[in-house]
């Protein structure tokens, strides 16, 4: 079992879609729909059945825009001013624009969203200023419905193997290697044109409890699309935004006051009183909830111990179901009630993860790479804030995008001697008799992350980081060692895992100012407007090394009031708020 | 080869009377995104699922998908 043989097979797709987890097969689908003669392959290092973040499920749509509630106009001010004003607004516009579409769409999938006693939707105000969360009652089945298309539509589904290497060639791209995660057999796939939705960087900073695989995000997501994207030459854009949560603290999940903000719930101080105005994440909502922890007014807690028993009850149903439904069991070993006591909270390790912040693969509204014939859509592209109906609106958008794509082309020719390379690379830990195993390097890549990464951001100390993951990659490229194929692709993740801290320390000290709150709070600068209102790009230099520039922010679509701008800067509570 | 044998309590449990995996059931084992689970052959040659490797996330397909409600996942010690 998990033994580790020698075999290399080739196959050829029109398209290769990687991740089968949220935006991945939605853009199988439409990539499908749109050419039916098209081979497309779903590719998942897991099973597409149960990939990714939304594995058991999700709670309810976070940014929907339901013509009625909200309009893409509003929508696309509310999450530039939520995003420091860093974004091209054409992708979050067109998001806005077409979401609800999709919306409609898995409705007819059978993923049912809440609707009121007319039948409209329930959608209910979390963000600062526009109403855009729509609850998702059978939420738990959103992974059945989409493998239920799959299945219909045709779809190639391979599961089991893990991209390892993008291949380019003729300025273009060109297929990936991939590795059986079950037996260290290799697949190469030529393809015309390939899709990536490998979710978050979420194996990045190491949770407080020590536990590896104890993350915010879905353990499985270790980077492996940013790391790709960048030894493939693609830029990354604005990698300093990192992701930081508030979660219940050990148990790191969501505590989920999108879900229990509308129904009575909030962030509350160490004396049960309200400190942020409002529970949608930001960098400036970390910013403040970081001050109160450190600020000795902390522990935060989730409060709901005032609310009524049906109230309660209902907050209960979908928390301990969807999403993350081992949080009912966590709450009952500590003997926790809602009813009686509040829920401590804390802030989640750094990741990337567009989902809730900006760090990601640059696209634009088409989910285009730099990379032609490259996508990227969901946690790892860098559309702002995009969440899980970002990940499926946009994964429409690659795969509607690349039907075209493939109609022009042939299968770009690469060089074979990167596939050669890309096997001893992969294999070297298997060629040795003794050395480190995967999870040591993984460990301390970790904690080093943690010890130097995490914001306040010190140059000091990041600069130390970069010299102690240089001494870790000595390691890991001379002496990582594993004895199956199932640690072969944890050291692939380790290896990921490394890069994306290597591109976290770096694209931090390019960017010399503050912004996005806490995300880059770097103490020696100040926001700097003049020098900074860029994006920054982040690809790999001639040396090996990231290399960095600037990119203009394009011109707004919808303007941006100066009033507007500080909309989110100002998150604290006025001392009559909190004496109410 | 040097490495060390370290004791860990796993989260996920499985009850062999009721785990069909003799039957040939993998439903946990393919499930599961972190690939944790095998199946293992017991002594007196019956089949059963368990975890092999202590790498989990606590989302519980495994305990969900299971067909006889053998599979309960437990939070991992040092989180719990």
């Amino acid at each position: 079992m998990d033994e580790i043989l020698d075999g290399l097979t080739q196959i050829d797709c029109d398209i290769l879609v990687i991740g089968g987890g949220t935006a991945g097969p939605m853009a199988a689908l439409k990539a499908k729909k749109k050419n039916p003669k098209a081979n497309v392959v779903l590719l998942d290092k897991a099973n597409v059945k149960r990939s990714g973040a939304i594995s058991m499920g999700m709670d309810g749509l976070n940014n929907s825009v339901i013509p009625g509630y909200a309009t893409p106009e509003q929508y696309t001010k509310e999450i530039t001013v939520a995003n420091d004003g860093i974004c091209d607004q054409a992708a979050i516009y067109r998001y806005a624009s077409e979401c609800y579409g999709i919306i409609q769409e898995l409705d007819d999938f059978g993923i049912r969203f809440q609707k009121d006693q007319n039948g409209e939707y329930d959608v209910k105000k979390v963000h600062h200023i526009g109403t855009y969360v729509l609850p998702m009652p059978n939420g738990d089945t959103v992974k059945k419905a989409l493998y239920r298309q799959l299945r219909k539509a045709r779809i190639n589904i391979v599961n089991r193997y893990m991209a390892t290497r993008l291949l380019t060639g003729e300025g273009r791209i060109a297929g990936a290697v991939c590795v059986n995660t079950r037996t260290a057999e290799f697949l190469v796939v030529r393809a015309k044109a390939v899709i990536m939705g490998l979710g978050a960087a979420g194996r990045l900073g190491l949770p407080t409890s020590g536990y590896l695989y104890g993350t915010y995000e879905n353990a499985s997501n270790s980077g492996e699309g940013y790391a790709m994207a960048y030894h493939a030459g693609a830029g990354l854009a604005n990698l300093e935004c990192y992701q930081i949560n508030p979660l219940i603290k050990d148990y790191n999940g969501p505590a989920c006051a999108y879900v229990a903000g509308p129904m009575g719930g909030y962030t509350a101080n160490a004396q049960g009183e309200r400190f942020i105005e409002c529970d949608y994440w930001s960098g400036q909502m970390m910013q403040e909830f970081y001050d109160e922890l450190q600020g000795g007014k902390g522990p935060v807690y989730l409060k709901l111990n005032h609310l009524a028993e049906e109230t309660i009850s209902e907050i209960e149903r979908v928390l301990h179901i969807v999403e993350r439904p081992t949080r009912g069991h966590f709450h009952k070993g500590r003997g926790t009630d809602y009813r009686k006591q509040m829920i401590e909270m804390h802030i989640s390790e750094i990741g990337f993860c567009s989902g809730h912040s900006a760090s990601g693969v640059f696209v634009d509204e088409h989910a285009r790479t730099t990379i032609p014939g490259l996508y990227a859509a969901g946690d790892m592209a860098n559309v702002p804030h995009n969440y899980m109906l970002g990940a499926f609106t946009n994964g429409a958008f690659a795969g509607l995008d690349a039907a075209d794509f493939i109609a022009d082309v042939d299968f770009a020719a690469y060089d074979e001697a990167e596939v050669e390379a890309e096997r001893a690379r992969v294999l070297a830990p298997t060629k040795r008799d003794d050395g480190i195993p995967p999870n040591q390097i993984e460990y301390k890549t970790r904690r080093l992350v943690n010890d130097y990464l995490q914001p306040p951001k010190v140059t000091a100390k990041m600069e130390l980081a970069q010299q102690r993951f240089e001494e870790v990659r000595e390691d890991m490229e001379q002496g990582m060692y594993v004895r199956d194929s199932h640690e072969l692709m944890r050291a692939l993740e380790a290896s990921s895992i490394l890069d994306c801290a290597e591109m976290a320390a770096s694209a931090s000290l390019y960017r010399t100012e503050s912004r996005w709150g806490l995300y880059h709070n770097r103490v020696e600068y100040d926001r700097d407007d003049e020098n900074w209102f860029c994006h920054t790009i982040l690809t790999k230099g001639d040396d090996g090394k990231p290399a960095h520039r600037k990119q203009e922010v394009k011109p707004y679509i919808v303007e941006i009031a100066e009033d507007e701008k500080d909309a989110y800067n100002n998150q604290r509570v006025g001392a009559s708020v909190a004496a109410e | 080869m040097p490495l060390a044998q370290t004791a860990t309590t796993v989260p996920v449990t499985v009850n062999a009377d009721l785990c069909i995996a003799d039957k040939g059931c993998t439903v946990c084992v393919d499930v599961c995104p972190l690939d944790v689970l095998r199946i293992a052959e017991t002594e007196d040659g019956s089949k059963t699922a368990y975890m092999k490797y202590d790498e989990c996330w606590y989302c519980m397909p495994c305990e969900a998908d299971c067909p006889t409600g053998a599979v309960t996942v437990n939070l991992p010690y040092l989180l719990k």
